[in-house]
Formats: structure tokens, sequence, C-alpha cells
């Protein structure tokens, strides 16, 4: 077991990067991820870490250059949070459909406009349809564990995909946190070297990127769609395996004191740790509330989810986004249409909460929950708004 | 209807006084500014201000209204100019402030629109939108504040960072070459090419200044301290001391080829106008090409229908 040290999250992922020893980075700097970016610079240019670090000229750019890598067969790493993932979205679905391993750390930020640099989820979720795995981080250890499980799911033969590890801008990127660290040679034993399934050589060509006639771009986009949901079985394993190392053991969906709860909370990223607290305050007066976190988002676990839901009565989805226009929220809508055929389902509560920077304490949630259980089903509140 | 800000919050003498003598006092130019938004969230010792000021500076030399003055910033440090700025200002996404402002100038040809941003977002995330603004000749007035880094972001290496000079993220020196500013807006077209560093505050007034009175695409790039995201890795001291190493290395060469600029890591700079020639802007060929020709067709399609 690797030591334990008191370590800005950014560092630690950066540190964790670079022990998977990546052999490309690059990236575009974007409050709040520029740390993540600039300590792997440093680790490249100390002789730590045996990469190309590429000063890309912007995001576009920056996803661009992780396609050519990935499809030469490099571990390939690029991070980045809102506008910089607004502008490499076009390349963000390229990747995915291309089936090309590459790991992105998002540092979660609200989209512009207003110009915000804090926190939301927002820019994951203008991204979610593109065919990435999806994990959400709860805290520093969550995400540096994180790194290791992502390149040995995105690179397993099995999936061939890329993957997506959020974590909350600022809440997690600038804060100190205790991090147990993997040594090398847990590291070793934990990821495989990157065997790429589809690379670009000399010797065996291949097209990538090719035009798909409407006979087989249906097909192509089934496929797609079947690799993203086979990944589960993968990040199972990848998890199963990470406990053994390390004694962690992450699921796709964690539950938190939900044992008789009538009422349940849903969050996802560092959310889930102050829904914690709200729900320790609320089982102390005697309030039956429990809280399921939601880490995996895309593949999206369907069966996983109904199976933590369906016995509560009320259900309090926490989202981070606002979906403009829309009926409710980014995930309160995937809930919702999770949930609808169950012969059994709770009511299910929209609240969103959160969204550019704005604080949510312990006692925001338990209000939540009240102003929930007072309304109707079908409301979505935007929690806290003024005015 | 448009109301400026500063008709919402009218003068407060009595705010005037208090600032004089509790705080830093207003700015010289303070009717120029956005109230209340001083001060600046800039740091001790940047360039920036001396920009904002020799702008102003400019406006007032050339008479030219407020109302008659739109500014157009991307995103950075620099681009914090357009919320200071008390007239039409459009503080727009990270490296657009070009097409923003094309868009802009296209329809309001009364305006003057000021292109106000820096070296990373008008050369690296913006780059291919200003020599296709300088290739069309689009009437926009670029002043491109070039502090050799990504200021706002942590001194992070950019287009315009020297050779082997330090960032956040080129630790131990860049390893890529920079652009020549002056040489690249040049050969994109441009029809006036200046470079000043902030310690030449008077030659910079004057370029803005020339630069309002002509048609087309004009390029000023003004040489700033930046003594937190470059200064500090690269021991130039304080702004102040960099502002001195500017008075050291530099030399005035008017006319100077663009090509023969480029700036190297505490090497002479050349500074001066470089270029200031004639060339038909984007709206006379418009005019000339398109919109001639289409009246025309016009017209003899209207001929055909009453024959
Ligand atoms: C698409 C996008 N990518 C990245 C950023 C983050 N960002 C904000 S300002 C900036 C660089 C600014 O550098 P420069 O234009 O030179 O202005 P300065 O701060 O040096 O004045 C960056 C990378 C952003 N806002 N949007
Ligand atoms: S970081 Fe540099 S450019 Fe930005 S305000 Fe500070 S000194 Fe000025
Ligand atoms: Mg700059």
């Amino acid at each position: 077991m690797g030591k334990k040290v008191g370590i800005e999250v950014s560092i630690a992922a950066a540190e964790a990067v670079g022990l998977c020893d990546v052999d490309v980075v690059a990236a575009y700097p974007i409050t709040p991820q520029t740390h993540i970016v600039e300590h792997l610079s440093e680790l490249v240019a100390n002789g730590r870490l045996d990469a190309e670090f590429v000063p890309v000229e912007s995001e576009h750019s920056a996803m661009s250059v992780c396609c050519g890598s990935a499809a030469a067969g490099a571990r390939t790493f690029t991070s980045t949070a809102a506008q910089g993932l607004a502008l490499m979205a076009e390349i963000v679905y390229i990747a995915a459909s291309m089936r090309l391993p590459i790991l992105m750390l998002v540092a979660n930020r609200a989209l512009s406009a207003p110009l915000s640099i804090w926190n939301d989820h927002s820019d994951a979720m203008m991204v979610r349809d593109s065919g990435w795995i999806q994990i959400f981080c709860e805290n520093g250890q969550d995400v540096y564990d994180h790194i290791f499980h992502a390149y040995r799911v995105g690179e397993d033969p099995r999936v061939s995909l890329p993957v997506m590890v959020n974590m909350d801008g600022f809440i997690l990127t600038h804060v100190i946190e205790p991090v147990e660290f993997w040594t090398k040679e847990m590291v070793g034993s934990y990821l495989p070297r990157f065997r790429p399934l589809n690379t670009l050589h000399p010797d065996k060509v291949v097209t990538m990127g090719a035009f798909g006639m409407p006979e087989i771009y249906a097909e192509q986009k089934m496929a797609h769609d079947q690799a993203l949901k086979n990944s589960m079985p993968v990040l199972l394993e990848g998890w199963d395996e990470l406990a053994k190392l390390t004694g962690r053991k992450y699921e796709p969906v964690e539950l938190y004191r939900t044992e008789g709860a009538e009422t349940l909370l849903l969050a996802m990223g560092s959310l889930c740790e102050t829904a914690s607290l709200a729900v320790d305050q609320m089982r102390e007066a005697g309030r039956k509330v429990g809280l399921v976190k939601l880490r995996l988002w895309r593949p999206f676990p369907l069966a996983e989810v109904r199976k933590a839901l369906s016995g509560a009565k009320d259900l309090v989805v926490l989202d981070r986004s606002i979906s403009v226009g829309a009926a409710n929220a980014p995930v309160t809508s995937e809930i919702s249409a999770a949930m609808y055929h169950e012969p059994q389902r709770p009511r299910i509560h929209c609240m969103i909460a959160g969204i550019g920077g704005r604080d949510v304490t312990p006692e925001d949630i338990t209000n939540m929950v009240d102003l929930s259980l007072k309304g109707t089903e079908q409301e979505c509140h935007i929690y806290g708004v003024r005015g | 209807m448009k109301v400026r800000y500063r008709a919402l919050h009218p003068f407060d003498k009595e705010a005037e006084e208090r600032h004089i003598q509790e705080d830093h006092g207003l700015h010289p130019y303070d009717e120029y500014l956005k109230p209340g938004r001083i001060p600046h969230i800039w740091c001790p010792g940047c360039g920036l201000g001396i920009v904002v000021t020799a702008f102003i500076e400019a406006m007032k030399q050339k008479n030219v209204p407020v109302a008659q003055s739109a500014v157009v910033s991307g995103i950075g440090c620099t681009g914090r100019v357009a919320g200071y700025l008390d007239m039409d200002t459009y503080h727009t996404t990270h490296g657009r402030a070009i097409p923003f402002a094309t868009g802009l100038a296209l329809v309001r040809q009364d305006l003057i629109v000021t292109v106000f941003s820096g070296d990373g977002d008008l050369f690296a995330i913006g780059g291919n939108h200003l020599i296709h603004a300088a290739r069309r000749n689009v009437n926009l007035k670029v002043i491109c504040v070039n502090n050799f880094n990504y200021g706002m972001t942590g001194g992070q290496v950019a287009p315009t960072t020297p050779i082997d000079a330090r960032t956040s993220t080129t630790p131990f020196g860049n390893a890529e070459p920079s652009f020549n500013l002056p040489h690249l807006a040049h050969a994109a077209g441009a029809v006036y090419v200046a470079r000043w560093t902030t310690y030449h505050a008077r030659q910079l007034v004057h370029s803005i200044s020339q630069a309002f009175d002509k048609k087309g695409f004009t390029f000023v790039e003004v040489v700033a301290p930046c003594p937190t995201g470059f200064g500090r890795p690269n021991k130039l001291g304080s702004g102040l001391d960099e502002m001195r190493h500017y008075r050291e290395v530099c030399e005035v060469r008017n006319g100077a080829d663009p090509s023969e600029v480029e700036i190297r890591l505490r090497e002479k700079i050349i500074v001066g106008t470089f270029v200031d020639v004639e060339r038909p802007d984007f709206m006379e060929h418009y005019q000339s090409l398109v919109v001639a020709r289409a009246q025309a067709k016009a017209k003899s399609k209207g001929k055909g229908k009453a024959a």
C-alpha cells in the first residue's frame, strides 16, 4: 500500500496520471483544470514522466491531438472544463465513435453565459450523449483511484472507449484532502500495458473517420451503443480488482443509510458527501431518509438504479444542472424514465441545486427534502433561487 | 431604449470626496469607466491599466464620442477591459472577439469598433479569426496586449511566449518558437501595424489615434508587463522593473520590416509603426462587387417584367 498524504486533489490526480505512464498529454488551460495540467508539464519537464506534453492552442486542438495519438496507440490524457469542453465537443463525439481510449478529467464548471468559473454539471451534461464512459467522483481519493480504473477499463479490448472522469471544479480540484497513493507495483499489477485494438499503422492500413452512408450509419451507432453498454462487466471487474488492491469498493450505484428509508436522496459527485451529512442529521432526528449515490452516469446502470429506488415512497433528485425549457433537469429525467415501467416506484421530485457555484449545505439538503415532501411530483424546483 | 450605466448611477460628488480621502481616489478618466467597477482586479504592476488609459486618451484626442465607440473583448485579464469601460462593450467567449466585432462593424458602420484582447485570445484560440479579418480588411481596430502568456489562467505558455522563457507549463523553458505578431498581421493583410510597450505611453496613444482614422483592419501590439504570470518565472522583477527593462532594450524603428521584429527573451525589442498602407476595406469591396451587381441584376429583371 502506498502512503497517505494531504495533497491538493488536482496534484494527486496528475500524479496518478504520471503513474499510469501516459505517452501524450495535450491540453489547453482553463480554470479550474489548470493545476492538473501544470503539474503534468512539470513531471515531463523534470524527467519523472516520459511523455509528450503538447501545449495546444485550444481545446478543439487538444482533443484532436488526443485522437491522433490514441489512434497511433499511445496512452493519452487531457483535461478541461466548461467552455473548453464546449469548444471540444465536436471531437469528443469523434473520439468515442472511433473507439479511442482517451482519459479526460473534467473539472466540472458551469457553462457561459453568464460567464462563471464555478462549479456545476452543465458541461458534463452537454456531452452526455457523446458515447463516452462517464464517471462522477465524490472526493479526492475517488478521483485518484479512478484514473487507474479509467485506463484499465477504457483500454480493455472488450471496451476500447474513452473515459470521462468528472470532478467538481474547486470543490474537489482546489482542496487539500488525504489521499492514499498507489505504489508503482500496484499500478503495474492493476493496469496492463495498452495494446490498442485499432491503430493507424503503415503495415496494416486502416481508414478512420470515413463516411457512414445511410446504409451503415444506424448500424454503426447501434454497435457503439452496445459497446458502451457492454463495458459494464469490465467496469465492475475493474472495481472488484481495485477493491482487492486498496480495500475501497466502488459501485455504479452506492447506497448510504438506505435501510428502511421512505425517502431517498439521489446525487452525483461531491454533493454526495454533503448529502450524507444531511442524511446523518435527519436519521438522528428519527427520519427515514437515505442516500443513493450515482457514480456511473454512462453506461447508465439501469438495473442497479431500479433496484436501489423501487422501495422508496419519495425520491428527491439533486440535479446540478438545468435543462432549460425541459420538464425536468437531466438526472431527474433519466431517473424518471428508468422508473416509469416499474410496478412500484417512488414519487420523483426534481431539485436543481448548486448551479453556477451556489453553495449547497447539509441544511439546504434537509430543506429540499422538506420542500419536496410538501409538493407534488411534477414540480421541478430551482432551490434557493431569489426574486 | 438604451441607457448608459452612468445615467442610472449619476455622478456622486460626495462619494468622490470620500474615495479620495479614504481610499484610492478616482481614476482621472473616471467618466469613461463604469461607476463602481474600480478598483479593478488587475495585479499591482500590471501593464493593462496603461493600455486602457492610452485608449481613452486617444478617444479624447480624436474626439471620439462614447456613443460612437464600441469595444469587444475576448476572455482573459485583457478581456476584462470590456467590463470596465462605460460604453457599449461586448465580453465575448475566449478567442471570438474578432468575429463578434466583425458582425457589429458590418451592421453599424457608424461605430468605431475596437477589439481589445490578449495575445492568447487573439493568436492561440482565436488565431484563425484574426488572419481572416485581416485578409478581408474588416474595419476593426485591434489592440493586442501581449504579455507573453495566458495571464488570467495562471501564466501558462502561449504562442507568443519567447523560446526558452519559463511559464507554469514550461517550467524549464519553452521549446517552441513564438509568433512575430506584426509580421503575422502584416502578412494577413492589416493596413496599419504598430508595436509599442507600455513604457511608450505617448507613442501608443498616437498609434491608437492613427488607427481610429484609418479605414480597415488595424493592429497595434502592446508589450505589457505581467509581473504575476510572466515576470516572476523569468525573473523580470516587478512591473516597474519590467518597464525599466523595456526602456533599455527597446529601439524605435518606424517603418521596420515586420519580418525582422521578432521578440526574444531579454534581447532587443524593435518598436514603432511598421505598416501604414491603403487598401479597400471589406465594405468597399462588398458594395462595389456584390451590392452593385445585385442591384444591376434586379434592375434588368425589373425591365424584363415591364416589357
Ligand atoms: C474555450 C476556453 N478555453 C479556455 C479558457 C480559459 N482561459 C481564460 S483566459 C485564458 C487565456 C488568456 O490569455 P490572454 O488572451 O493572453 O489574456 P491575458 O489574461 O494574458 O490578458 C484562458 C486559456 C476559456 N475561458 N475558454
Ligand atoms: S496576471 Fe498578469 S495580466 Fe493578469 S492582471 Fe496580473 S499582471 Fe496583469
Ligand atoms: Mg496574455
